[in-house]
């Protein structure tokens, strides 16, 4: 069997490990869009401001990794795909053919249609050639500004501050993170930037991006708001979009993303998805959605491979699911964080302390939680969410004190109320099948 | 052979000299708060429950790191790396069962690693709540009999039925 994956992402990677480890035959060859060995955009921040240098970024730290399994790694950018004759064209000329394919583009920083935007200075944060212009860009005192106080842009908010820069972010929406958290939390994390001396506009829109004065920065970007800020760097963070472009007129249906089936087959035969850059279903709303994050795709990778290779896996859904640290502040979001229709809110709440807790409740069942400020055990929430545990009695008590989710979590999902053993064997149960998309015990 | 951590939490007083322990062991300090084992208090009932990672087969903490810097040692343990660590955190929303944790003094996740095959929790318990024996031996057996159990029951109805909490008894 010949298989071709075309995006060296984390699915993609995971993809192409997942077909060695069931196939020891297959020929796998794996196309990566950029120079380097597959590495982690999620990675790039802590580069930006020196935790870690390239190398850190990469995927997988054995240079050898790909020979050692036996994947082939070529780089290329996808110069179109004919479904029919199974060929795979790259831009060089190079035409790959195949027998089931794996399309794993991820997904592409939208840049908005701001007069100016393509100036020297104006940087988008995605790649490593990306990072490696803010590096030289982003001095110490060296005013900024970012636009777009989203997931993505307040992770690079805070390398920005580590680097020293001088900050200024400027956002739409009447907060930051407004698609991962409510207003609550927003109004935390915006409040905790200012204290840290970063200027966060809300409700702001650029306008445009000029030079800058001769002697000053290098750019002067407009706001809607009437004021000019100077900036020796723009970073562009307003978001992202599915990478298909150049599968118009292959036969593989597209959306806002690619379209798949439960087994993240596309509408082509033999070509399937995973990733940024296709549709699966949200665990929480059933319906298909882009959920452009590192562990969806990682499940996604494993799932397609394992429908390729024959080994029949049906995707069940993946949860949406972010954490964020800003400037230290910590955040994360779990499913149906907006809350359920018709459903039940528990909430905490320590202004002053920068601490915030909310869960989401249909019926006795957790759907959705936010929290700031904690972090501990955190992963628990989600435990709840994906597994659909029923909370029976320990729903009341939540609501009434949402904090004691500790005590509700083992009770509940681990059996505590038998204890002894029986909490490892439940553990141990529930994780034997974490691909399988089927609930077992708990997923 | 491999060995493994067993939990009876019926012998556990709260005590928890096994935060210490494992505060000590990997951090050089006594901060409970820092400890990969967590007692869990539950007030009302005065029990407490002795809480940490079971080094699953196929770990979600190890597949959602974006560097795979938590890899898996021969005996099956999950050990993370600090210094391929970025401090992303994904782990600790993606592992559902919330065992891996953020150390924001080193910026770094932590998670139980069986202090290398000897686990200081263990030696530290004086109740023998928690023990560390063969798996083959101890209560591995036991619960591979009981998780099947367990999950047979989940398939059907559900982990919370009356079945599956029967079958937890009786595997206890």
């Amino acid at each position: 069997m010949n298989y071709v994956i075309l995006g060296a992402g984390p699915a993609g990677v995971t993809a192409a490990e997942t077909l060695r480890s069931v196939d020891s035959q297959a020929s796998i060859t794996l196309v990566g869009g950029e120079p380097e060995p597959p590495y982690s955009r999620m990675a790039l921040p802590y580069l930006i401001y020196g935790k870690i240098d390239e190398g850190g970024t990469y995927l997988r730290q054995d240079p050898t990794h790909y020979d050692q399994q036996r994947i082939r790694y070529v780089t290329g950018r996808c110069g179109g795909i004919d479904s029919r004759a199974k060929e795979l064209y790259l831009s060089g000329g190079e035409v790959i053919p195949y027998d089931k394919m794996l399309i794993a583009t991820g997904a592409n920083p939208i840049m908005p249609p701001i007069p100016g935007a393509h100036l020297e200075g104006v940087e988008t944060c995605w790649t490593l050639e990306d990072a490696r212009h803010i590096l030289k860009l982003a001095e110490k005192g060296s005013p900024v500004v970012l636009v777009g106080a989203g997931f993505i842009g307040s992770i690079i908010l805070e390398a920005l501050y580590l680097r020293g820069c001088d900050i200024t972010v400027v956002e739409l929406a009447p907060r930051m993170v407004a698609r991962m958290m409510d207003e609550t939390a927003g109004g935390m994390l915006g409040r905790w930037c200012e204290a840290k001396g970063v200027r966060v506009l809300t409700n702001t829109r650029v306008t445009n991006i000029e030079s800058g004065p001769e002697g000053g920065p290098r750019l002067s970007v407009g706001l809607s708001i009437g004021q000019r800020a100077p900036a020796d760097l723009v970073v562009m963070a307003v978001g992202v979009r599915s990478n298909t472009g150049f599968l118009v007129g292959s036969g593989v249906k597209t959306n806002t993303g690619i379209t798949v089936d439960d087994y993240l087959q596309t509408t082509a035969p033999d070509i399937y998805a995973a990733g940024d850059c296709c549709e699966g279903v949200d665990l929480s709303t059933g319906k298909p959605d882009m959920l452009a994050i590192q562990p969806v795709a990682v499940e996604h990778g494993r799932i397609a491979a394992l429908n390729m290779a024959g080994h029949k896996h049906r995707h069940r859904g993946s949860l949406n699911m972010n954490v964020l640290d800003t400037i230290g502040l910590i955040s994360s979001s779990f499913g149906l964080w907006q809350g359920a229709q018709a459903g039940q809110t528990a909430k905490v709440i320590d202004e002053g302390g920068y601490k915030y807790m909310k869960l989401e409740f249909e019926g006795d069942k957790l759907v959705g939680a936010q929290c700031v400020g904690m972090t501990d055990h955190v992963g628990m929430l989600r435990g709840l969410i994906q597994t659909g545990f029923r909370m029976g009695g320990w729903k009341d008590k939540l609501v009434a004190s949402p904090e004691r989710l500790r005590e509700a979590y083992i009770s509940v999902a681990q059996g505590g109320a038998v204890g002894g053993a029986d909490v490892a064997a439940r553990q141990h149960a529930a994780c034997r099948v974490p691909w399988r998309g089927e609930r077992s015990l708990a997923f | 052979m491999l060995k493994a951590l067993v939990i009876d939490a019926g012998k556990c007083t709260g005590c928890k000299q096994c935060e210490m322990a494992c505060s000590l062991e990997n951090e050089g300090e006594f901060n409970v708060a820092k400890s990969r084992i967590r007692v869990f208090d539950f007030h009302t009932e005065a029990r407490f429950v002795p809480y940490t990672c079971t080094q699953c087969a196929e770990a979600w903490c190890q597949q959602a790191c974006p560097v795979n810097a938590i890899t898996t040692d021969s005996m099956g343990v999950k050990i993370v790396h600090e210094n391929l660590c970025v401090g992303c955190k994904v782990c600790t929303i993606a592992c559902p069962f919330g065992t891996v944790n953020y150390n924001a003094s080193t910026g770094k996740v932590i998670k139980c690693d069986l202090c290398g095959g000897k686990p200081a929790c263990a030696d530290a318990c004086p109740t023998g709540a928690i023990t560390f024996q063969d798996a083959e031996q101890g209560g591995f057996d036991k619960m591979k009999i009981w998780a099947a159990q367990s999950a047979n029951a989940a398939t059907h109805e559900g982990p919370n039925t009356p079945k599956a909490s029967q079958a937890a008894g009786t595997g206890h």
